[in-house]
């Protein structure tokens, strides 16, 4: 074999910020060949991917609001992942969030108080809460596979949303249609720039970032997550808990989901519809590892993942290029990311191996 | 973000019919026209999209240079919406569709922000000076439909393929009844629920399961063209949906209800590039050509022909109206009195069963 | 009520239930290994274009199955490049791959759309095939059923009686110890991926060639998901996986059956059924079952690097 890998000795800080530079060139370079094949501009479709997205204020806007949900749920889902908790159902405990706080916000549709927002957050936190603890209960109590409840729940979770939105939720004045009233302006998050959408949803979820980055890096129960994750029999023996890391994380990761669901309803959509979410949830696993678990990492993860949806959208308007291409380049995007991630424990070698083992 | 005051009654459309003065009619006659649609689901779906690219095709065809037509597929109905609809109007694109409900309220928005672009609201029911509604009477072609299903049925029982429970579905479902049992009132109509527009394995399944209830026709008001193979392969009935389904299954074929946006796309650009676009309500049918039955199997007798094409006829003349009265409830009340016709209202808004149809309407 | 539909509701859960089959199946053997692909979603609806295009184009029943198979394939080696050889992260990998796999089927697809094929041909053995009741049940089904019912007896019996089996275990296992002993990781692992995506894309070809013989965007609607699941309710044994796969199915035709009886429960309720009652059945195996756990691969996830 003319080219391996070498393990370095110790991470290279260097490429932990340079591999998904040389990703991204790598990414440019395979996609410009893709673009040639379907026979449309190459160059221009690079700008209609990464620049013209970004290229106005509003854009900008557009892009944080769409990070906003992704980055909160990366965030919560990276506590889990790290202690080896597979929370995929992400998806389920959003929606359940959004139902928690919309709720609210109809039962006190007449109500002008500051209060009410500060409550539908935390209800939406409770809201997603309430449906990761089933996982981690199950999980404690009966030893049930978490990945297995917390994926069936996300189906629960969106025919129940579905059941109340064709019913009790709906519009009294909406023509018996599946969507409820539009929020009153107390339920509603404040813009931060006036005449674009960007509400304080993205705040919340650059201070979630933050508090997490001091749960990980600072807090015992941080150390004790990442113990457990690497080595869960050295954890047992230093006496760890692992039951109460089970319900923290997941409780963590719900809660977290939950904020992003709420956000949702009471930002950009603005009444509860039967879609809350376009699969956040899932996407946001992707977001959490690409971030390679780091809250600042899970935080550009979120933009640049954003910005391949916004990308879509423009290549589809100013290329005609079909939505397909967008699943394609978001996947070779990502699969160049994912493995340039190998620069950083290893350094590629040419020429031929010293010993038979290292080829493998 | 602002709550929109909301023309919540229909009649109200009046002031919707305000003119406005639109900049497509001043465009110089080099610069084509951008109009810009919003699809819910991919091109490739073959049922609500694929008919509404076939209306955006034919709106290439019928205008040449001097349209320039764009889309997005597969925008979702959440959040994702009003950010692709704004990007189109602030595009240059001056007319807008927007092909399913749940584009309603992002619509609005966008359109109070570009007061110089028309926007088109499929489904919807809030209109504005620069946002116009549309949509098609399909339950005048399931009432042509239901008079074949009625005379064609032998087990009296027609099934029913339903995604979700709203009044657009339900509205279909009460047409089939109230139109089979005008012709056989010993009909009963059966409702599953697959909970999804389009999950084609699903769909099949349900009418699998409907056939082996002892149901003889598969009528249904999801996307995929599976059920109709399911009735070929069973050898029962089947009524295809959006779109001439008869490929997927030829001997169970009856007919089908296509949806044909063609002529009302074709009609609005023609106004944006005229200058006389002017918002408002169409609700069209049979008569504007917004709904078409696909040709009937061959294996129909020639007076159920007779008979359906005298109902297609009669509701393009205004002589037949599908919810005429009386038409009773589940509960056998009288919902709309004999000798008048249930108002646009009570339709736009339905959320009951008429007699014939089993089991409730979950809610 | 009338018993007449038993038999043919079964046939409708055999239907339901076979690409679940196919795509757990292969899951188990990738898991096993010690590799975690959630990426079946992706490989299942490029199976099943692939499928669809070479029966439609060619009329081939049989290259059209195999054509599936080699389409999930191809994908699943993309999957095994990237984590196998270049160690990238595979939960994240997964995901990618399966993003990439509904946009890369869409645009093999634009030409097929509305295009038919007759459907699988199923067995028919004159006198066996007609008999009452388990006759179309048993002797009428097309060669995927057959193929699927099979794939969980050799997995079976691959895993656990041949030499191959117990290497692809020790793997999954302790990755250390088996590369110590001889085995080649990468390699084992490696196969292990393309099996798992030739099942995966054998689900998909079921979807396109029998359930639904058609093509259309997103037609696995998230089956992929409900097979990945079924790996852990099965807790990685072939049997429990085809059993789960039945249960699955099962539940989600006879709440369709409530529903044409006219069971008063709303739909939205009936249709969490599936999904409630799995989780229900796992934790009622799982209660006591303290080595549950211990059944899961333990290298489930990590990447290997020989001289690591």
């Amino acid at each position: 074999m003319l080219i391996r890998l070498e393990p370095r000795g110790e991470a290279s800080r260097a490429m932990v910020y340079q591999s998904p530079l040389i990703a991204v060139v790598l990414t440019l370079l395979a996609s410009m060949v893709m673009f040639w094949v379907l026979g449309t501009n190459p160059l221009q479709a690079i700008h209609a991917f990464f620049i013209e997205p970004i290229s106005t204020l509003d854009g900008l806007a557009e892009l944080l609001v769409k990070a906003t949900p992704l980055v909160l749920i990366g965030i919560g889902l990276s506590l889990g992942f790290q202690a080896n908790i597979w929370n995929i159902g992400a998806e389920g405990q959003l929606t359940l969030g959004a139902i928690f706080g919309g709720v609210l916000a109809l039962a006190f549709f007449d109500v002008d108080t500051p209060f009410l927002l500060p409550a539908m957050l935390i209800a939406g936190i409770i809201g997603g809460m309430a449906w990761a603890a089933i996982p981690a209960f199950l999980k404690t109590r009966y030893n049930t596979n978490e990945i297995l409840t917390s994926l069936m729940l996300t189906y629960v979770g969106l025919l129940l949303l579905s059941y109340l939105i064709h019913g009790p939720l709906r519009d009294p004045d909406g023509f018996n249609f599946p969507e409820s009233r539009l929020f009153h302006d107390a339920a509603v998050l404040p813009i931060i720039f006036e005449g674009t959408r960007l509400h304080i949803g993205w705040l919340i979820a650059l201070f979630v970032a933050v508090l997490a980055w001091i749960l990980i890096v600072k807090h015992i129960i941080g150390f004790q997550i990442r113990v457990i994750g690497m080595a869960p029999a050295a954890a047992s023996f230093a006496g760890f808990k692992e039951k109460r890391l089970v319900w923290l994380t997941l409780l963590m990761s719900g809660g977290a989901a939950g904020l992003a669901g709420v956000i949702e309803v009471a930002g950009p959509i603005g009444q509860i519809v039967p879609v809350v979410s376009p699969g956040y949830g899932f996407t946001a696993i992707i977001v959490a590892f690409l971030g390679r678990l780091h809250p600042i990492g899970v935080v550009l993860a979120g933009l640049l993942m954003a910005l391949t949806y916004l990308g879509g959208d423009s290549a589809q308007i100013t290329m005609n290029l079909p939505n397909a291409v967008t699943g394609v380049f978001q996947g070779m995007l990502l699969f160049f990311l994912l493995a340039s991630d190998v620069l950083i424990s290893y350094r590629i070698k040419f020429g031929s191996a010293r010993t038979r083992e290292s080829t493998a | 973000m602002k709550r929109f005051g909301k023309l919540t009654s229909l009649t109200v459309a009046a002031l919707a019919t305000a003119t406005m003065a639109m900049s497509g009619g001043a465009q110089a006659q080099s610069d084509p026209l951008k109009v810009g649609f919003v699809y819910v689901g991919p091109v490739g779906d073959h049922g609500w999209t694929y008919e509404h690219n076939q209306g955006r095709l034919a709106l290439e065809k019928e205008f040449g240079d001097k349209v320039k037509t764009t889309f997005v597929e597969k925008v979702p109905e959440g959040a994702d919406a009003q950010r692709v609809i704004n990007q189109l109007a602030a595009s240059g694109h001056k007319l807008i569709f927007t092909t399913s409900f749940g584009y309603m309220n992002p619509t609005v928005r966008v359109a109070k922000k570009h007061p110089d672009v028309a926007f088109e609201h499929a489904t919807g029911f809030k209109r504005d000076k620069n946002v116009a509604t549309y949509s098609a009477r399909f339950y005048e072609g399931r009432h042509v439909a239901g008079l074949i299903a009625g005379k064609m049925t032998k087990t009296n029982v027609i099934g029913y393929v339903a995604s979700f429970p709203i009044p657009e579905v339900i509205r279909g479902i009460n047409a089939v009844a109230i139109a089979a049992r005008s012709v056989n009132p010993d009909v009963k109509i059966k409702v599953v629920w697959v909970s999804s527009w389009f999950d084609p394995g699903r769909e099949a399944d349900a009418a699998k399961t409907m056939i082996d209830q002892g149901v003889d026709i598969i009528m249904q008001h999801t996307d995929s063209p599976a059920p109709i193979q399911v009735a070929e392969s069973r050898g029962v009935w089947a009524v295809g949906q959006a779109s001439n389904m008869s490929a997927f299954g030829s001997k169970a074929h009856l007919t089908a209800i296509i949806d044909n946006w063609a002529p009302y796309y074709v009609a609005r650009t023609k106004a944006v590039l005229d200058g006389t676009w002017k918002s408002g309500d169409t609700w069209g049918g049979f008569k504007s050509g917004m709904v078409q039955m696909a040709p009937y199997n061959s294996a129909i007798p020639a007076d159920v022909v007779a008979l359906a094409e005298k109902a297609r006829k009669g509701i393009i003349d205004g002589s037949v109206h599908p919810f005429a009265g009386p038409i009773k409830d589940q509960s056998g009340k009288i919902v709309v009195a004999a000798g008048e016709v249930a108002p646009d209202g009570m339709l736009l808004g339905m959320d009951f069963y008429v007699e014939g149809v089993d089991g409730k309407i979950p809610k | 009520m009338n018993v007449d539909f038993i038999i043919p509701a079964l046939l409708t859960i055999i239907t339901a239930s076979t690409p679940l089959v196919f795509a757990a199946i292969g899951e188990i053997v990738v898991e096993k290994s010690g590799v975690l692909n959630l990426g079946i979603e992706g490989m299942m609806i490029v199976g099943a274009i692939g499928a669809f295009a070479v029966a439609v184009t060619t009329g081939d029943p049989t290259l059209a199955i195999l054509a599936g198979a080699l389409s999930g394939m191809a994908l699943a080696f993309i999957f095994g490049f990237l984590t196998l050889f270049l160690l990238s992260n595979q939960v994240a990998t997964g995901l990618a791959l399966t993003l990439f796999g509904i946009g890369f089927s869409a645009l093999l697809g634009q030409n097929f759309v509305g295009k038919v094929f007759s459907g699988l041909p199923k067995l028919n053995i004159p006198g066996l095939s007609d008999l009452p009741g388990i006759g179309p049940l048993i002797f009428g089904q097309d060669v995927l059923v057959y193929l699927s019912v099979a794939s969980a007896v050799l997995v079976t019996w691959f895993l656990s009686r041949t030499r191959w089996g117990l290497a692809l275990r020790a793997v999954g296992e302790n990755h250390n110890a088996a590369h110590s002993i001889g085995f080649s990781v990468t390699m084992i692992r490696l196969a292990a991926v393309l099996f798992g995506g030739a099942m995966a894309g054998l689900g998909g070809a079921y979807l396109s060639l029998a359930h639904t013989p058609l093509w259309v965007e997103n037609m696995t609607a998230g089956r992929g998901w409900i097979a990945l699941a079924l790996v852990v309710f099965a807790s990685w044994r072939p049997w429990r996986a085809f059993f789960g796969a039945y249960l699955f199915g099962g539940i989600t035709i006879i709440q369709l059956h409530a529903q044409g009886f006219g069971v008063d429960v709303p739909s939205q309720i009936l249709s969490m059924l599936p999904y409630l009652a799995t989780i229900i059945v796992l934790v009622l195996i799982s209660r006591d079952d303290t080595r549950a756990r211990l059944n899961a691969p333990a290298c489930l996830g990590r990447s290997f690097h020989a001289s690591g």
